[in-house]
């Protein structure tokens, strides 16, 4: 039991030690994270009316980032299934990294929906069997049980890796296999039950086109990598590990593929919808052109179109997909492109015109921004902190240890030469 | 109906509120001192399902609210749960030829049913179209009209309220079954149980629900006293509410306040089992048709034209 703490509070203080610059960054992300809290504070004083929803356009900025953020825990799926099952080496070492953005991206998502809830105390009614989970006729219930499902699957695959890997064992199959090959359709499945929460809505025309849960998927296979490539080349500048250019190169040549089955999906649709041209074009008219005199949309959409076909391009030329500046550019254009298509580019227009046919042309306030600006904030500073507390276990300067043997950063570099822990090769089967 | 309402198969209701509220107030009990402001407090947090509820914890939650509500509003408030009527589900009928888009109605229903004041709140939307002009998508709809005068030569008007489907998707879609219909046909909501995820919202077709944005305020001299659990009683910050067809009213035997005040007689209510009722009356007789068909919610609010 002593032994436990002890490990336990081994692991714990990695997160405390770090470069000037560290403490910075965290100083950087505390700052955001208060006046999001403070904002968020005001919001539960008042109530929603700090924000610009209103009746007509009853979700809006939170629900958006909700959106994304499924498609980002999604994508980890992408580095899992090449690392676990094809046994693709060089991704195969960075398959961790991917799994705890998933954990921090689903994270994020219980935020969003935690902020945007008029009653947040009464968030158990949605429980199974405190509350009054209505399983399975709505989707959000749906939709609770599988970001639930999918956080516990990735934190269990997740502590367990590290927990072995801290002993200095290796994982065991028979443990590990059967959780990683139920989280591959789970990925799929949590992107697919956010989008049939959208698409099963008759009301509202522009949700409900069968096309929308593939569309979410291309995305998701965008937007996911192209975070995680930024990422792993920041983690490889600033700590031990070694991200080879063979994985980052094999993921942009995987967004390649998804981008372009996101832009001909897109494209089908926006041909559906302006030839036939019935009343239902109105939302896409809103999106691309507006209506009435309200484009507060327009540039944003025409931005992130642009973007997304530049991005195409760059990933699809080996030339510039394999040279570090077109790809982080490409890598960036797809993170806003994919931002602003996937999150205030999909709700918004699900309101507008209204169930009615009223236009409310929506822009977040204040409030709204910093409450979000405040949870991204959030959510960098937890993978910050994963991070630093995954990372020596990684490369093996943490080791648990019983009394007396030589542990942590002294031990390292004798057990480097002993070659008793190969840094790099923990992940090997 | 998919819900199911959980029955304890030894005949002993569990009580599960009792329960929590145990485990919370031994857990707080250790750290402060419970004043009866907290007791109320936890009463309202733990407050189970409305459905869930035996009739003596119903008879319980409406004795606090009223208590509640007259300490509010300093008038004495009742707040009844009357159950539908055996044999009854309604239906409401409006004259499209009649309506002069007054908006008494919404007005009315304002009053009777203690909406926000401020931020206004509305239950009934009218809308008004040009002659001519194509309708029947309401894109073309102006809800904002405001002319010295009703009605206006080259216009109609159309109110929306909540049309009380017979296959609701904001009842499918709720979370947490804080929605549900009614043996009498009204969806109803338990603003004790609602969470405020606005999914309802993104489900209806015909924007009837409203949520409380901000905390709604009613003045104390304006407060409607006969109030329902169900229907007009205080709504809290955060929660959704809509049309009951005036809950409070119709399982008495009264008409909803929209169809009272109307002065050119265009709304009508009653009984759809009721082969003599006027609303049957109108269905059978008239050029009826009900908003988004193609939608199969199968409303039980029907438009007609009697001239």
């Amino acid at each position: 039991m002593l032994d436990f703490f002890r490990n336990v509070a081994k692991t714990v203080k990695p997160i405390f030690i770090g470069h000037k610059y560290y403490y910075m960054w965290v100083g950087f992300l505390c700052f955001f994270m208060f006046l999001g809290l403070v904002a968020y504070a005001q919001q539960l004083y008042q109530g929603l009316i700090v924000t610009a929803m209103r009746d007509q356009v009853s979700w809006g900025l939170y629900i958006s980032n909700f959106t994304f953020l499924v498609g980002v825990a999604a994508a980890a799926v992408v580095l899992v299934v090449p690392a676990y099952l094809y046994n693709f080496k060089a991704i195969k070492e960075i398959a961790i990294l991917g799994e705890m953005l998933a954990v921090t991206a689903v994270t994020l998502c219980i935020l969003f929906i935690m902020v945007d809830m008029g009653q947040p105390t009464r968030v158990w009614h949605i429980l199974p069997f405190i509350g009054a989970m209505n399983f399975p006729s709505s989707l959000l219930a749906w939709d609770v049980v599988v970001l639930n499902g999918y956080l516990i699957i990735n934190v269990v695959i997740l502590g367990y890796v590290l927990y072995q890997t801290a002993l200095g064992k290796e994982y065991s199959w028979q443990v590990i296999g059967p959780l990683i090959i139920l989280s591959i359709p789970w990925a799929v499945g949590i992107h697919t039950v956010t989008a049939f929460l959208y698409n099963g809505l008759a009301a509202r025309p522009f949700w409900n086109a069968s096309i929308l849960a593939p569309r979410f998927l291309a995305s998701a296979f965008c937007s996911g990598p192209a975070l995680m490539l930024i990422l792993f080349q920041i983690i490889r500048k600033v700590s031990r590990i070694e991200i080879k250019n063979d994985a980052i190169f094999k993921i942009a040549e995987l967004i390649a593929y998804a981008m372009c089955i996101n832009i001909f999906l897109l494209g089908a649709e926006v041909f559906k919808e302006f030839y036939s041209g019935t009343v239902h074009k109105a939302h896409v008219q809103y999106l691309y052109f507006g209506l009435h005199g309200n484009t507060s949309l327009v540039p944003w959409m025409w931005w992130a179109t642009i973007l997304n076909i530049t991005a195409l391009i760059l990933f699809l030329t080996p030339r510039t997909r394999e040279n570090f500046l077109t790809l982080n550019a490409g890598c960036v254009f797809i993170l806003i492109g994919v931002y602003i298509e996937k999150g205030m580019g999909l709700i918004v227009p699900g309101f507008v015109p209204s169930a009615l046919g009223e236009i409310y042309d929506y822009s977040p306030t204040t409030q709204e921004i910093l409450i979000t600006v405040g949870i991204w904030a959030f959510g960098a500073l937890f993978y910050t902190l994963l991070l630093k507390f995954v990372i020596p276990i990684y490369t093996g300067e943490l080791r648990f240890g019983n009394k007396g043997e030589p542990s942590g950063q002294e031990g390292y570099e004798e057990r480097v030469k002993a070659q008793e822990v190969p840094a790099k090769e923990v992940y090997v089967d | 109906m998919s819900r199911k309402i959980r029955h304890n198969p030894m005949g002993i209701k569990l009580n599960r509120r009792n329960f929590l509220k145990g485990t919370a107030l031994g857990v707080t009990a250790s750290a402060l001192p419970v004043k009866k402001a907290d007791a109320g407090f936890l009463d309202t947090f733990f407050q189970e399902h409305f459905r869930e509820m035996s009739k003596d914890e119903i008879e319980e939650v409406l004795t606090r609210l009223e208590k509640e509500y007259t300490e509010t509003y300093k008038k004495s408030v009742s707040v009844q749960a009357t159950p539908p009527l055996p044999g009854v589900v309604f239906g409401y009928g409006l004259d499209l030829s009649r309506c002069i888009g007054c908006r008494r109605c919404v007005y009315a229903c304002v009053g009777e049913n203690n909406q926000s004041r401020d931020p206004q709140i509305h239950w009934i939307s009218v809308l008004r179209f040009k002659k001519g002009e194509k309708w029947s998508d309401l894109e073309e709809s102006e809800k904002y009209y405001n002319p010295a005068k009703v009605p206006e030569p080259g216009y109609f008007y159309m109110p929306v309220q909540c049309q009380q489907c017979k296959n609701p998707p904001c009842v499918r879609s709720c979370p947490t079954q804080a929605t549900w219909k009614d043996p009498d046909g009204i969806v109803v909501i338990d603003y004790n149980w609602c969470i405020g995820c606005r999914y309802c919202m993104a489900a209806c077709p015909y924007g009837a629900r409203r949520f409380n944005w901000g905390a709604p305020k009613v003045p104390n001299e304006e407060f409607n006293p006969n109030t329902h659990y169900l229907g007009n009683r205080p709504r809290y910050k955060g929660v959704v509410e809509k049309c009951t067809f005036c809950v409070q009213r119709s399982r008495v035997g009264k008409y909803p306040a929209c169809v009272e005040i109307c002065p050119v007689g265009a709304r009508k209510f009653g009984n759809l089992l009721d082969p003599q009722s006027e609303i049957r009356y109108a269905i059978e007789n008239k050029r009826v048709l009900r908003l988004k068909e193609e939608l199969n919610t199968h409303p039980k609010f029907y438009y007609f034209f009697a001239t």
